[in-house]
């Protein structure tokens, strides 16, 4: 594996272009792909307005005073703000610890009343895996909630679980991530695989995700990514969305 | 139990225990020790499926059946404890008394329980080397708290030594500990009354099901394998053992039925196939997935019953209690590990701590994955051999004596 990365840091060097954020994210881009299309979100950026909300739990956020600016939920406001111009870009971070899938779920009617968002993501499993909610209770919860936010106005993305070598000793993510996959595949859901993102990174070199460390650095890389990765999914979605469209009016 | 077993066993003596053992039950005695080697071959694979499923990320995992239809392992373990335990003590029951037999019992479950908190001091020490190295990165903050009980490692060990606090992994040997606790009074209704134990079995199944009946686990939830649910299957292994009729193992046996069992493990394997292939899912009704899912594990969901029972009436059919290929040298070491089956069962979750160690640690590379299967196996199968040698030498378990005879699987029921 080290091998690998030392190959791929060579090509990358070569290139001259590894200093580019972008591309270091990129290592881990094939693994993220729009497989259904965000017609809200379609809808709203022709309105020239997108309010996102992120819905989650302690790994959207990143501590201290710097934290709410590093991390994913302003990464991506920062990544679409960039793509979309002319379009005001809005993302809400609802993100708090130990919040249960069904707990967000309850609190979604009445943020899509104040907030109107065109996109909910919800970043999810983790908590409900650490409380021993059943996978089956999450699974549930993440069927019958998503019907609910499309009547709401709001696509879906969900986020799963990160990718997190140590502590899969105690509690297992697995079935977690797996129900989610589920429930994307099953309902047109776009799911941001951070889990195999993150490993992709871990394995190849690109970030040290095993290092005991305090600094935030590697972290807000990290997040850095998945804004950036996650703004990729939103607009490949949306493009999808418009592919749709472009079928109907022809038939 | 009591004075009023002892007369009770009496009766055992003239009813159902021999006469089911004459009228070669479902999976009969054989060999000098009376055992069915069957059992020993199957419990073995289920302990080898469960090591191999403990691994995360394991590529070797996909031979395992849990992908090919609706029930895993933990089914062919629970049935087989069930269907053992019910001989051997049944056994126990008929030549020593109710009362000697339930005292067997529990030694065996203090025994299983001595097992279980050594696994927790393991996990204990793996989990705390773990913890002070990532206990820093903010990445990870969310992640870390899986450590909180730490913090309070005596809390933690007093809910661990109540059974409530079962981390990953150590959720079945309570499990087993909670059914063996109950086993004398299940054993007592199989023996005199065994359709009446069945009835509460599954009434008791039912009510946990539609009440929600669990035990509570630390620090919140409830047990991952519900024994309120779970006892229906380790009760349905004892009853086959020593309660069905010998027209019930007929009718297990006929065409009819095996043909009904095939059919369903064919009609689990392309559901199980519609995981894999999204795109396929879409095949099955949407009325059918409503009621078929999610297919509930903790509560040992009936479509997971189903699919054991079918395989273990094909597995009978196609595999009888005289099947050369039970001698042969090359399922040998399986059958070892079947016959060990509680100190090689705390051997797998001992090695898949060490492999979950390796691939968080060193490497997670596929050659890593499939060496860690592989060697983990040599070890189980070296163990198991020592504990043989060991009781040879010990003239323990070589088939002579009535200590053997009672302890047979009574050491590994």
């Amino acid at each position: 594996m080290t091998r690998l990365a030392g190959i791929l840091f060579v090509i990358l060097a070569c290139a001259g272009t590894a200093s580019s954020a972008e591309d270091v994210c990129a290592v881990a881009a094939h693994l993220v792909q729009a497989d259904a299309p965000l017609p809200r979100v379609a809808a709203a950026i022709k309105k020239k307005t997108l309010p996102i909300v992120v819905a989650g739990t302690t790994s959207s956020t990143l501590p201290g005073s710097t934290g709410p600016a590093l991390a994913y939920p302003t990464r991506l406001e920062a990544a679409l703000q960039q793509k979309l111009p002319g379009v005001s870009v809005k993302v809400t971070s609802f993100a708090k610890p130990r919040q249960s899938a069904a707990e967000m779920a309850a609190a979604f009617p009445k943020v899509l009343r104040d907030e109107k968002p065109a996109l909910i993501v919800w970043q999810t499993g983790t908590a409900d895996a650490m409380m021993g909610i059943s996978a089956d209770a999450f699974q549930a919860t993440l069927e019958d909630a998503i019907g609910r936010v499309h009547e709401g106005g709001a696509d879906v993305v969900f986020i799963n679980p990160q990718y997190s070598p140590r502590t899969d000793a105690v509690v297992a993510t697995a079935p977690y991530t797996e129900a989610m996959r589920w429930v994307a595949a099953g309902n047109a859901i776009n799911l941001f695989d951070r889990q195999a993102v993150m490993r992709e990174w871990g394995e190849l070199g690109t970030f040290d995700l095993h290092a005991a460390t305090k600094s935030l650095d590697t972290a807000a890389k990290v997040h850095d990514c998945i804004g950036r990765l996650l703004a990729d999914l939103v607009l490949q979605g949306v493009a999808a969305a418009g592919d749709e469209a472009k079928d109907k009016t022809t038939r | 139990m009591g004075a009023a077993a002892i007369p009770g066993a009496a009766s055992v003596n003239s009813t159902s225990w021999p006469e089911s053992v004459s009228q070669e039950p479902l999976m009969p005695p054989i060999g000098p020790s009376g055992r069915d080697l069957r059992l020993d071959l199957f419990r073995g694979l289920a302990l080898w499926l469960i090591y191999l499923d403990h691994i995360p990320e394991n590529v070797v995992n996909w031979v395992t059946i849990r992908n090919y239809g609706f029930s895993d392992a933990a089914e062919i373990f629970v049935f087989i404890s069930g269907y053992t335990a019910a001989f051997v003590y049944g056994r126990a029951a008929h030549e020593r008394g109710m009362i000697v037999a339930s005292a067997r019992v529990w030694r065996r479950a203090w025994q299983v329980y001595v097992a279980h908190v050594f696994i927790f001091v393991i996990f204990m020490a793996e989990v705390s080397y773990l913890t002070t190295a990532v206990i820093e990165n903010p990445l990870y903050s969310e992640e870390m708290r899986v450590f909180d009980f730490l913090q309070q490692p005596g809390e933690a060990l007093i809910q661990a030594l109540l059974l409530k606090f079962q981390p990953n992994f150590m959720d079945v040997l309570p499990l087993y500990i909670v059914l063996l606790l109950a086993f004398p009074i299940v054993l007592r209704l199989l023996l005199f009354r065994p359709t009446l134990a069945l009835i509460l079995s599954t009434a008791l199944y039912i009510a946990a099901k539609l009440f929600n009946w669990n035990l509570p686990a630390y620090p919140t939830s409830f047990w991952f394998f519900n024994p309120l649910t779970w006892q229906f299957i380790f009760v349905v292994g004892a009853w086959c053992s020593v309660g069905a009729s010998p027209r019930v193992h007929e009718l297990l046996r006929s065409r009819a039925a095996v043909r009904l069992a095939v059919a369903y493990l064919a009609l689990a394997f392309l559901v199980a196939l519609t995981w894999y292939i999204p795109r396929a899912a879409a095949l099955i009704p949407h009325l059918v997935q409503d009621w078929m899912y999610p297919i509930d594990k903790n509560n040992l969901d009936i479509l997971r019953f189903l699919h054991f029972a079918a395989l273990a009436i094909v597995t009978v059919r196609f595999v009888p209690i005289d099947w050369p290929g039970l001698k042969s040298p090359w399922l040998r070491p399986m059958i070892l590990c079947g016959q060990h089956s509680l100190e090689i069962f705390c051997l797998g979750i001992f090695l898949s701590f060490i492999g979950y160690f390796v691939t968080s640690e060193i490497s997670r590379s596929v050659a890593m994955q499939i060496l860690i299967s592989v060697l983990g196996i040599c070890a189980m199968i070296a163990v198991a051999w020592l504990i043989t040698w060991y009781h040879s030498i010990e003239g323990r378990g070589s088939g002579k004596g009535p200590r053997p005879q009672a302890d047979l699987a009574g050491g590994e029921a």
